[in-house]
């Protein structure tokens, strides 16, 4: 399982500040097991979001954002909602919200923070990766991910590196910044590279002791491990 | 005080020159050419950090020797090899030895270099180092604390491509860059002053002195790898053709027409130059006297 935490209220509402529209897009898969998505997470976000002025257009749960096909196909239902929207605001890890950005035109917003990938249930990503790194940023880089498709992890930009569009260190590999350059110019934000932070906090890269033992969906310590214990003991 | 923000504050031409250091701990001959023929020709010298990843002799220990022998180093400081805690430590190191001068460069992959292996770091990016900078200046560092005596003369700067296509990307982090606090740039290779030119006029809203990037193409060998391998430079057939058709022995003297040339052709463009003449430096003073910035 992916594990993530929701992003507090205050940061969803500043990274939502210029989109009035929004669409709540969740994931049936992992942000369940971390409840910190599925139906009652999207309902809540929903009223939030309408106490905060903004108009939520429309929302979905799509099992598996990390399945771009499924999430392609599966919004093809919701074109006429998506046209009313400003922005999608995706409750899932980093690779879903990276699957969503590369299938449709609008701005997708994270809600959640990435923290640790565990088991990989469900998990299908295509060139979409997450790191985990538990300060998610694709809000402001059109939903291309600078931390794991930048060969240095960059943050503020381009690296004197990039060559016709692609990376110094393979010229096969597109270089992220002239993606998220192109993406972001596609969507009328180039804006929102003044916004980056400089300067990243790495702590919550390293995950604590009780995230890197997440197992809530096998249940292995309460049930699996814990109970053949149990029964030795007796 | 750092003669280079003098003259670049004071509106004046200003030349640097580049040194890169050895792999090894004998730097008699990098000396003995600096001496030759830096001093006294360019206002200040930067000095390569593990340039294109390859291990040498670093930038902090040659800055301090070139102020010691009497030059304005330029130093270079990439963010590939060390964290924040790191760098900052060495700014302050610097600072003690004398430096005053400090390029912030992202740094090249290590893939690219001769320990392809190696982890790279980047903590920190240009953006973020050159932000280190200023905050330093002001007394505290990163973590906010304060400095027991702040590096208040520092003077830092930044580099660009100009060629880069597109450059609009670059333009944007030029300007992140100049907010971050660079005082100056140093650009990459440029051999189409039209190009440059229209380069500038977009970056003139940022009103921060700009040197342009003079390396010497050696050969038409050099021109053909540049132009496949190196990001946003393009050496044009006005200056592979003449170096083609000139014999070996003339190459050096065509070579150096041409650049003195190029330099001429960007002077009014620009507020200064930063020559990196890559074992060249003997040609270093003929260049700049042809090019009539002396």
């Amino acid at each position: 399982m992916i594990v993530n935490v929701a992003k507090p209220m205050e940061e969803l509402k500043n990274l939502l500040a210029d989109y009035r529209r929004v669409f709540i897009l969740g994931c049936g898969g992992c942000p369940l097991g971390c409840e910190t998505g599925g139906p009652a997470r999207l309902e809540e976000l929903k009223a939030e979001l309408t106490r905060a002025d903004r108009s939520v257009s429309g929302t979905q749960m799509i099992d598996f954002l990390c399945n771009k096909a499924l999430v392609g196909a599966q919004l093809r239902y919701q074109v006429p909602a998506l046209k009313n929207s400003d922005a999608v605001l995706v409750v899932s890890c980093g690779v879903g919200v990276q699957a969503t950005a590369a299938m449709i035109d609008l701005p997708s917003l994270p809600a959640n923070n990435t923290l640790n990938s565990q088991g990989m249930q469900g998990l299908w990503p295509s060139v979409e990766r997450c790191d985990g790194c538990g300060d998610c940023l694709l809000h402001l880089t059109g939903g291309i991910c600078p931390i794991t498709r930048c060969a240095k992890n960059l943050i503020n930009g381009q690296c004197g590196g990039t060559h016709d569009g692609k990376c110094e260190v393979e010229n096969t590999r597109d270089c992220a910044w002239h993606l998220i350059y192109e993406k972001l110019k596609a969507l009328g934000k180039l804006d929102n590279l003044k916004k980056l932070p400089k300067l990243r906090d790495y702590r919550n890269w390293d995950v604590s002791d009780r995230e890197r033992h997440t197992t809530r969906w096998a249940l292995e310590e309460d049930q699996l491990y814990q109970a053949p214990k149990a029964v030795g003991k007796q | 005080m750092s003669k280079l923000k003098e003259a670049l504050e004071a509106g004046t031409f200003a030349v640097t020159g580049e040194l890169g250091p050895p792999k090894g701990v004998n730097i008699a001959a990098m000396m003995e050419e600096a001496e030759k023929y830096l001093k006294g020709c360019v206002l200040a010298v930067n000095v390569t950090d593990n340039q294109s990843s390859v291990m040498r002799i670093g930038s902090l220990g040659i800055s301090a020797k070139l102020v010691s022998a009497g030059f304005e180093p330029v130093y270079q400081i990439t963010c590939r090899d060390r964290n924040r805690l790191a760098i900052q430590s060495d700014i302050l190191s610097g600072y003690l030895l004398g430096v005053r001068n400090i390029l912030a460069l992202t740094g090249d992959h290590p893939s690219l270099g001769d320990h392809p292996g190696a982890r790279c770091v980047f903590d920190l990016d240009s953006v973020s180092l050159l932000h280190t900078i200023a905050t330093m200046k002001n007394g505290k560092d990163l973590s906010g604390a304060d400095l027991q005596g702040a590096p208040k003369e520092l003077f830092a700067g930044a580099s660009v491509t100009p060629g880069a296509d597109p450059v609009e990307p670059q333009l944007l982090k030029m300007e992140k860059k100049v907010e971050a606090g660079a005082r100056f740039f140093q650009t990459q290779a440029i051999y189409e002053p039209a190009k440059f030119e229209k380069f500038m006029k977009a970056a003139g809203k940022l009103k921060i002195p700009v040197l342009a990037g003079i390396v010497i193409v050696k050969s038409p060998a050099m021109a053909k790898y540049m132009n496949e391998k190196v990001a946003g430079v393009f050496v044009p057939d006005e200056i592979i053709k003449p170096l083609s058709a000139a014999s070996k022995e003339d190459r050096p003297k065509v070579a150096i027409d041409l650049m003195a040339k190029l330099m001429k052709d960007l002077k009014p463009m620009c507020q200064g130059f930063h020559i990196m003449a890559m074992g060249w430096e003997k040609y270093v003073p003929e260049l700049i006297s042809k090019a009539g910035t002396a």
